[in-house]
């Protein structure tokens, strides 16, 4: 199912959709793909690979944590992908979330069409804004695959205008000024984020990042959004876990509350 | 034929430079970039940060005519002497250009990284000056081989963050002041410690050590009634280096030499050169030469000279490599040493380790430059730094800190 059919889905049922993002190859490759598919069987309805990077500025202390342990096992920029094909042929959607740098050296229309053919669906990059993306632009176009730009509460409404214009798929974004992370409280800056960008696009989906960590959250901002983007939280349970199946049983009982959360927007 | 003025108003020096930033901090830029505009030609401003310059730091600094290292090496060697000024280093000139445009821009906070802590403790001395809270990010392994410079960042007031993730060393510091910047752009500039980063970051902090270069020329046209045959400096990020160069790149018979931290030898692959031992990516918001591995991450540099070692360099420099118009050469930490040796034992200046790379660099090329202009060259190597804050790397190095101990009196059973 595209990006857009799943959103569309959700509109339908009047709930949001639930993206729970997990970093490639941590702790190893194999339980990463676990990981990942046990969140989408427990209610994610697509799942956001994170490619681990060694600079990764836009990340909280967990993600970073998750994405050193993957790179210092090894994990390469082939190993993503293979994980991807493996998560995608089980039956997620799955969108890539990737800093610029690993794309330019990999070649950026070659990882567009490699992406392409492991089944994904669309990219999202947070340190890429459209104004440096003409190369990306066009080689996402050549092979069909979702652009997933950020807009911030710090975005004018020319920015959003313009981010919003370049995304395919739907637009990301973050709550709040800050880095990725789970916070006690919801951002207040959210829904006037989400208003404006619904004044850019009536019809671009927005998916709302940063912050949200249980089902309480998700349903505040499910009342606001039409997308629920949750990483660090899932990515705890596994970081916490003494053991594999006890990460594994955390993982779904979180995606299965998060789920619940967005199936009860709080009105 | 008149050189295209650069970046371009997107902040590109042909294909490097740019912006590859979270969305978050575009308006920051945006706002920074304004801010610059308008103070780049308020004499106002100007005027307030020439004055810090002459009557704070200590600048014009000197162009010192080497006489007794210039006969040993066979060229006459032009030292610009920014270890003279307060704080020991070139620096002082962007921590202050910086610190009052904060001030201009309402900012009450200012955060830096640092690698070895000069830029750490140049920001902490214009914080202090200003009247701005400073918060310094420095990297846990960097605290502890430096617990000297944090001392001194704490002295002046600032409060300094070890940073524990990565490698612990200054890119994660810089990745730290980043993540701190998005969270906290309405009260705080961030003050970036060399010509690179996003646009506009290169071009302001080019811009506010240029004088290096200015004031080189004109004393050189002053000393000897002629430009330079060469002109040499170290490059890590490359604040220095872009600083001395700016002025001279007009100049087409001025030969500028930027010298890379070559570590071990860059065929080791521990080393700094980013340009000569590296290739094009994109790190902490440009686009520019990073040390990076075939997957694009980014590798953990080595030099003896703190100050070198980092894994990316300025985008102006990624951009004047590949117009050919200077040329850069690493220098390993063998040749640096044996050239700060030099210095002391000539001249009584005891340089950076940065800056005598500059110097080794300058020192190998001699004759080659030589052969090609058939006369001996004049060089101005820009001595960027003073070497106090190196005495124990160098005695380290050199094996004489068992020396210096066994001198010091009092600890005796």
């Amino acid at each position: 199912m595209s990006i857009s059919e799943i959103f569309g889905k959700a509109r339908a049922e009047q709930r949001a959709v639930l993206v729970g993002c997990m970093p490639a190859g941590f702790p190893t490759v194999d339980d990463s793909i676990a990981s990942m598919i046990a969140m989408h069987r427990a209610g994610c309805d697509v799942i956001e690979v994170e490619l681990p990077y060694s600079d990764p500025v836009m990340d909280g202390p967990v993600i970073q944590k998750a994405s050193d342990i993957a790179l210092a096992a090894g994990v390469r920029t082939r190993d993503t992908l293979r994980i991807i094909e493996a998560v995608a042929s089980a039956g997620a959607p799955v969108v890539l979330m990737t800093y610029w740098n690993p794309i330019e050296k990999y070649g950026v229309n070659a990882f567009a069409r490699d992406l392409a053919a492991t089944g994904a669906t669309g990219m999202i990059t947070p340190d890429l804004i459209p104004d440096e993306a003409e190369e990306w632009i066009a080689a996402s176009e050549e092979h069909k695959i979702d652009r997933t730009f950020l807009v911030s509460p710090s975005s004018t409404d020319e920015r959003i205008a313009m981010t919003v214009a370049n995304c395919r798929g739907f637009v990301y974004a973050t709550a709040l000024m800050g880095v990725t992370g789970a916070r006690t409280a919801v951002s207040r800056q959210a829904p006037d984020l989400v208003d404006r960008v619904r004044h850019a696009d009536r019809d671009m989906p927005v998916g709302v990042g940063l912050g949200v960590g249980n089902g309480k959250q998700a349903a505040q901002v499910a009342a606001f959004a039409d997308g629920v983007i949750v990483g660090s939280a899932l990515i705890r349970c596994v970081l916490d876990a003494p053991d594999r199946e006890t990460g594994l049983s955390r993982l779904r009982a979180l995606s299965a509350e998060l789920a619940e959360g967005v199936r009860n927007p709080e009105k | 034929m008149t050189a295209p003025v650069l970046p371009d108003l997107s902040g590109h020096f042909g294909r490097y430079g740019g912006r590859f930033v979270p969305e978050a901090l575009v308006r920051a830029l945006d706002e920074l970039d304004a801010a610059y505009r308008s103070a780049k030609t308020d004499p106002e401003f100007q005027a307030e940060f020439q004055d810090l310059l002459l009557n704070y730091a200590g600048v014009p600094s000197l162009l010192y005519p080497a006489k007794r290292l210039s006969a040993k090496a066979g060229a006459e060697i032009l030292l610009k002497r920014e270890d003279l000024n307060h704080t020991g280093a070139h620096k002082v000139r962007n921590v202050l250009g910086q610190a009052l445009l904060a001030k201009r821009m309402g900012k009450p906070r200012v955060i830096a990284e640092t690698g070895a802590g000069q830029h750490g403790v140049a920001s902490a001395t214009a914080a202090a000056l200003l009247d701005l809270e400073c918060v310094v990010y420095m990297g846990e392994m960097d605290t502890q081989r430096q617990a000297l410079n944090v001392a001194r960042m704490r002295m002046l007031g600032a409060t300094v963050i070890p940073v524990t993730n990565g490698s612990r060393t200054l890119k994660d510091a810089l990745n730290e002041a980043l993540r701190d910047w998005v969270a906290s752009v309405d009260s705080t500039h961030y003050l970036l410690g060399t010509a690179a980063g996003p646009h506009p970051f290169p071009e302001i902090v080019r811009d506010f050590v240029g004088g290096i270069g200015v004031e080189a020329r004109a004393q050189c046209l002053d000393q000897i009634g002629r430009l330079p045959d060469v002109v040499a400096a170290c490059v890590g990020g490359g604040s220095n280096a872009i600083g001395i160069f700016h002025a001279f790149v007009p100049d087409e018979e001025v030969r500028l030499y930027g010298f890379e931290a070559g570590g071990d030898g860059v065929e080791t692959g521990r080393h700094a050169a980013s340009i000569t031992g590296g290739s094009s990516g994109v790190l902490h918001g440009a686009r520019t030469y990073v040390l990076q591995d075939d997957d694009g991450q980014t590798l953990e540099s080595h030099s003896i000279s703190a100050g070198l070692d980092y894994p990316g360099v300025g985008p102006e420099h990624a951009w004047l490599h590949d117009t050919g118009r200077a040329e850069y050469q690493p220098v390993t930490d063998a040749e640096a040493m044996a050239a700060f040796q030099l210095l002391c034992r000539t001249e009584g200046i005891i340089p950076a380790i940065e800056s005598a790379h500059a110097l080794a660099g300058a020192l190998r090329i001699i004759p080659e430059i030589t052969a090609e202009i058939g006369r001996k060259p004049t060089i101005v190597v820009n001595l960027s730094g003073r070497g106090d804050k190196d005495v124990h790397t160098a005695g380290a190095y050199f094996g004489i800190l068992d020396e210096v101990e066994t001198l010091v009196p009092g600890e005796q059973e």
